[in-house]
């Protein structure tokens, strides 16, 4: 790209055939498509609790975890298990918030998110250090984790977690003291929006005004110039990238159980690591439009609820469109690319 | 005892199947330089394409419509990384998303949000007359359904076919070193091509069994990574149509594991045993001399004037 | 039995008689452009039939190019091809192979992983037997006195080994004209020997050969004809048996005296040592060694010269002086701040998708914490920009949107602007237009009277001599330090003299 407006031009060209081709395809599969679009406008923006119980509370886990896949992305790390890391700090997080539910909050809230980055950057560890040491491709090490992940909370949930019945496949609730506290009486929106928010303001200071950030862009941008020129170790500089990148996942995973659900079960990720990267290409890894996409994914999502309650059009048309996002940039992108050479 | 050790063999071999068939498409691919991470949607998509055509014509059209599904779901992944020259990792990814996200709206929408058990008619097992009573190894190499008598002539085929013709050569050069293949007349871009949408149709094969010779239904997401499985395969077994077969079987067996614990009276949690395959991929990757064994050019996009 | 008249022969073949054109293939007119790099400018080549036809020409004269054209491995943008005198447009290496012609590539176009039956047959069609295919090597090679067991692996062979191979493969093709790019490049002289001694037996047999190569003694020794591209352009096509060697030279540098010095730098006043090498060697980046015990200082004030053909270890020798690469052997002392200007700038020094700003502040990157001030660097920028006239929007313009020479400026610009004790520009001027050229070779000249040690490789003598204090020549990688004349130069980097 020669003018940096051409990226976001890219972008908003993507979303324009998506709305598109996502109303030919409803159209195509015979539903009523104004109920359907109505029903999606609704279900993301129609009412308060629309924005701030579903659309926003949707949006939170995709900003942690877009935040994630961006950075990793910037550094060229491939960061495809955003899903797992996600899954680590939650799984974490609700064990930590299990076992400190006796102590004040101001105390055991920030260990239960501390406990939960961790948790996730440490998953993220692995597949760094399998890439560091056999040069195993992150993409599938990141990916079989998510599965291995999964498996981790099945058995969680279904053992050392499980409420005291042993009947549901869930922990007990956890105790206020590690509850993130609601922004708004009687909605579902909670403290961790904003320390998502506070993130991607913080990470944009990061990249784009500390030497450090620099030096992150550069490895992503130009490894080899940023090696030859800058003389910066650009394996190092992924390595701690990717696991930091964990961090943020991990804290997604935090948030979503200390300020959500308010337990673990299985499939408390309906996919959050996978949107994320549709979240983070269509913002061009920028984190502050990332909080936008993230918030743009949020409604897409809580529209698709609403659109399959009342229009019967399957949600997971919501996976659909996210994939052509990725496939829609990647194209764009070189068309642009092709007209300039 | 024996009895049990035999069905465990049997179980394994049938597990095996459609990880072979993936990973054999992924070795031809893998052999023209390039990784295709859209082989987990070529098998989802194989799988809803299996239950459209058997519903639709029996299990052979099933199977066909899987083939073809499988197909264009890796075809996607042709035109975007041989085309708009795009990052075969990150076009691989978008392919697979895309293919679940479509095969889960199909789903929902043409057979019902709550997927009520929708079955399609399953191949048994036929045992072959004579081999099938051979001890230990009779029952579970042949008596199976007849997909893996399939595979095993697929096996073989693609093995002489790689070693003994020119189009064979062709292959592995373009995986090795385009530049040679270039300047011999060969076309590297259609090389690749064509490997691409033979792994797809592979891949669909695979999810073909998973429907038509497994489950007996569709469910969202069914493949559960077989796709990411199938190119650790490749890479344990080096390469190689023999290496591919031993470590789908080594797969096979490690899947089948918690049965045997179970009926030795072990309890160890079953998460562990589903588990076990993605845990033995990420060994398989970080424990072979990838490197050593690997096609030259594998993963490396083409240059411009060789193509 | 034959008969000649008017360019074409008559021949008794196969049972029946042929008309056989005199020239086999006859290139004509023939433009070539890269971007904004001119390859080739009206280039022409005529090869006779059952002749030795050398091609000669500096680096960068546009030899490959004309020859890669030859072969239908890239099209024309002008000018006309004809084979055997009829024309013909190619559009793949295939269609010149079915041609009736060969090539012989510089950087061998085998499969490392496959036998060498298996790379000769590579490209056939149907049923591939190894049995079949070993036989026919073997009496291929006694065909043609080429021996190489089938049954090897290539990445086992060594280099005059693979390179028969490649030989092989070309005439397994049926080729009747065979073109060898820079054969002898990577040979020892008795292979180079036993490769001539085999081409002349070849002409002999009727084949037809066209060698592009350096060596200007051996070319006069074996070929009938000779031709030598300037600058992308053909300025002489002559039978071998009237030119001496001065004539040649004449011809590829377009000057009448070469012996004389080239000087037109006032002679330099040199200061204190800044970097010194001493029996440095160092491995490329397969594991290669490329450099062997190497040594050179290198004082301020003064521009070293170095000249070295591709593969020679150039490469890694800068890259040694600069800091980047460390030997394996021996010692390097350098000063605290090194320059350096890569030849591939838009991979190695310039991050394309970064503003100038961003770039200007990759240098030294990794000595920056905390906190970034973007307005101080941007201005830092400007004033760089300024001084060495680069020629952009802004310092917030993207690196990528700048042409070539600006680029270059730039980068020089901005590894000047630290006063670096020591500067290595690697081709800096490579695909510059003429203006650009000259500020760059001025701007490193600056630098030299500024005070800082300059070390300068070019792949045109033409830039670097008329700078150089001291020149010195890198060959088969060992580095000699050779007087500052053109002739010197010349049979240095061949291995001559």
């Amino acid at each position: 790209m020669r003018r940096p407006g051409e990226r976001w031009a890219v972008s908003a060209a993507t979303l324009l055939v998506i709305v598109a081709a996502v109303s030919a395809i409803l159209i195509a599969g015979g539903y009523d498509t104004s109920r359907a679009l109505t029903a999606l406008w609704n279900g993301a923006f129609g009412s308060p609790y629309a924005v701030l119980s579903a659309t926003l509370v949707r949006a939170t886990p995709l900003l942690f975890v877009g935040l994630a896949v961006g950075l990793a992305f910037r550094a060229g790390v491939l960061n495809i298990g955003a899903e797992g890391q996600l899954l680590a700090g939650a799984t974490t997080a609700a064990a930590v918030g299990l076992f400190l539910g006796g102590f004040p909050r101001p105390l055991a809230l920030p260990v239960v998110l501390i406990a939960g980055a961790a948790a996730g950057s440490a998953w993220a560890g692995v597949a760094a250090w399998l890439k560091q040491q056999f040069g195993v491709l992150e993409v599938i090490s990141t990916l079989m984790l998510n599965f291995v992940a999964a498996y981790m909370v099945s058995w969680a949930v279904r053992g050392p977690l499980q409420e005291p019945t042993h009947v549901y496949p869930q922990t007990v609730e956890l105790a206020d003291a590690v509850r993130l506290p609601a922004l708004f009486a009687g909605h579902r929106l909670h403290l961790g929006f904003l320390l998502g928010l506070a993130l991607a303001v913080a990470l944009w200071w990061f990249l784009m005004h500390t030497a450090a950030g620099f030096r992150v862009r550069a490895v992503g941008a130009g490894a080899s110039a940023a090696r030859s020129a800058g003389g910066i170790n650009a394996a190092r500089t992924a390595t701690l990238v990717f696991v930091a990148s964990g961090a943020l996942a991990g804290l997604g995973g935090a948030s979503e159980v200390t300020g959500v659900t308010f337990s673990l079960y299985e499939g408390i990720s309906p996919g959050y690591g996978y949107s994320a990267i549709a979240v983070a290409l269509l913002a061009r890894l920028h984190p502050l439009a990332i909080v936008a996409t993230a918030l743009l994914f949020g409604a897409l999502e809580s529209g698709a609820s609403a659109m399959q309650r009342d229009a019967n059009v399957p949600s997971v048309i919501a996976t659909v469109i996210e994939a052509l996002v990725v496939l829609g940039v990647l194209a764009l992108d070189h068309a642009r690319a092709s007209r300039e050479s | 005892m024996a009895d049990t050790f035999g069905d465990f063999l049997q179980a394994s071999v049938r597990t095996a199947t459609p990880l072979a068939l993936a990973a054999y498409g992924e070795l031809v691919v893998e052999r023209a330089g390039i990784i295709n991470l859209g082989l987990e949607g070529a098998i989802i998509a194989g799988a809803f394409g299996a239950l459209v055509g058997a519903g639709a014509g029996g299990i052979g059209a099933g199977f066909a419509v899987a083939m073809i599904a499988g197909c264009a779901a890796t075809a996607v992944v042709a035109l975007v990384v041989l085309w708009l020259r795009a990052d075969a990792i990150i076009a691989g990814t978008a392919v697979t998303m895309l293919a679940l996200g479509l095969t889960g709206t199909l789903y929902r929408s043409l057979y019902g949000a709550q997927g009520a058990a929708l079955s399609v008619p399953t191949l048994s097992p036929q045992a072959l007359p004579l081999l099938a009573d051979v001890p230990w190894l009779g029952r579970a190499l042949f008596v199976q359904p007849v997909i893996t008598y399939a595979l095993y002539g697929l096996a073989a085929a693609l093995w002489w076919w790689m070693t003994r013709t020119h189009a064979g050569l062709a292959l592995r050069a373009v995986g090795e070193r385009p530049v040679a293949a270039f300047a011999a007349g060969i076309s590297p871009v259609r090389v690749q091509a064509l490997a691409l949408l033979f792994g797809g149709a592979m891949g669909g094969l695979a999810g073909g069994v998973l429907v038509l010779a497994q489950v007996g239904t569709f469910a969202e997401g069914m493949s559960s990574g077989r796709g990411f499985i199938a190119i650790a395969i490749v890479v344990l077994g080096r390469w190689s149509p023999l290496g591919v077969a031993a470590a789908a079987l080594l797969f096979g067996v490690a899947s089948q594991l918690q049965y045997v614990f179970q009926s030795l009276g072990w309890s160890v949690p079953y998460q562990l045993f589903l588990a076990l395959p993605y845990v033995l991929t990420l060994l398989a990757l970080a424990g072979t001399q990838r490197r050593a064994e690997a096609p030259a050019a594998l993963g490396k996009p083409l240059d411009d004037d060789t193509r | 039995m034959a008969g000649h008249a008017r360019g074409c022969s008559v021949e008794f073949c196969g049972g029946a008689y042929r008309i056989v054109s005199d020239t086999t293939l006859a290139l004509r007119a023939i433009d070539k452009r890269f971007g904004a790099t001119t390859a080739l400018v009206t280039a022409s080549l005529t090869v006779r039939r059952g002749t030795l036809h050398a091609v000669l020409g500096e680096n960068g004269a546009g030899k490959t190019t004309l020859m890669r054209i030859a072969f239908g491995m890239l099209r024309p943008d002008a000018g006309t091809l004809a084979i055997d005198d009829r024309p013909v447009s190619l559009t793949s290496s295939a269609d010149a192979m079915q041609h009736g012609l060969g090539m012989v590539h510089q950087h061998f176009t085998l499969v490392p992983a496959m036998t060498t039956a298996e790379n000769i047959a590579l490209g056939g069609h149907g049923m591939f037997r190894a049995r079949e295919a070993a036989a026919r090597v073997r009496s291929l090679g006694e065909q043609t006195g080429l021996a190489v067991d089938p049954d090897a692996r290539v990445s086992s062979l060594g280099v005059g080994a693979q390179q028969r191979v490649e030989i092989l493969k070309a005439l397994a093709g049926n080729a009747r004209t065979l073109i060898l790019d820079e054969p002898t490049a990577v040979l020892t002289p008795r292979e180079t020997e036993e490769l001539f001694r085999w081409l002349r037996r070849y002409v002999a047999d009727g084949g037809t050969a066209v060698l592009v190569t350096h060596k200007l003694q051996e070319a006069l020794s074996i070929a009938d004809d000779v031709t030598v591209l300037r600058r992308g352009a053909n300025v002489l096509t002559a039978p071998a048996a009237g030119l001496q060697v001065d004539d040649l030279v004449r011809a590829l540098t377009g000057e009448d005296h070469a012996e004389q010095p080239l000087r037109a730098r006032a002679a330099a006043a040199r200061g204190a040592s800044v970097a010194r090498l001493v029996d440095a060697c160092a491995r490329d980046a397969r594991g290669v060694v490329r450099v062997q015990a190497a040594t050179i200082e290198c004082f301020a004030g003064e521009i070293v010269g170095i000249a070295g053909i591709e593969g020679s270890g150039v490469h890694e020798l800068l890259r040694l002086l600069a800091g980047r690469l460390t030997p394996f052997a021996g010692s390097a002392k350098l000063p605290t701040t090194v320059g350096f200007v890569p030849e591939d700038r838009q991979r190695d020094a310039l991050v394309e998708e970064f503003s100038l700003t961003e770039n200007f502040c990759l240098r030294g990157a990794t000595a920056r914490t905390g906190r970034i001030s973007w307005p101080a660097i941007a201005e830092q920028t400007g004033a760089a920009m300024r001084a060495h006239d680069v020629r952009a929007p802004s310092p917030a313009t993207l690196a990528g949107a700048l042409s070539g020479g600006n680029q270059q400026k730039f980068v020089l610009g901005r590894e000047l602007d630290a006063h670096p004790a020591l500067v290595v520009a690697e081709n800096p001027v490579r695909g510059l237009d003429h203006l650009a050229t000259e500020q760059v070779l001025r701007e490193l000249e600056h630098a030299a009277d500024a005070g800082s040690a300059v070390v300068l490789y070019s792949g045109d003598l033409d830039e670097l001599l008329p700078v150089a204090d001291r020149m010195f020549v890198m060959f088969a990688g060992r580095l000699r330090e050779v007087p500052v004349t053109r002739s010197a130069v010349a049979s240095a980097l061949v291995g001559a003299s």
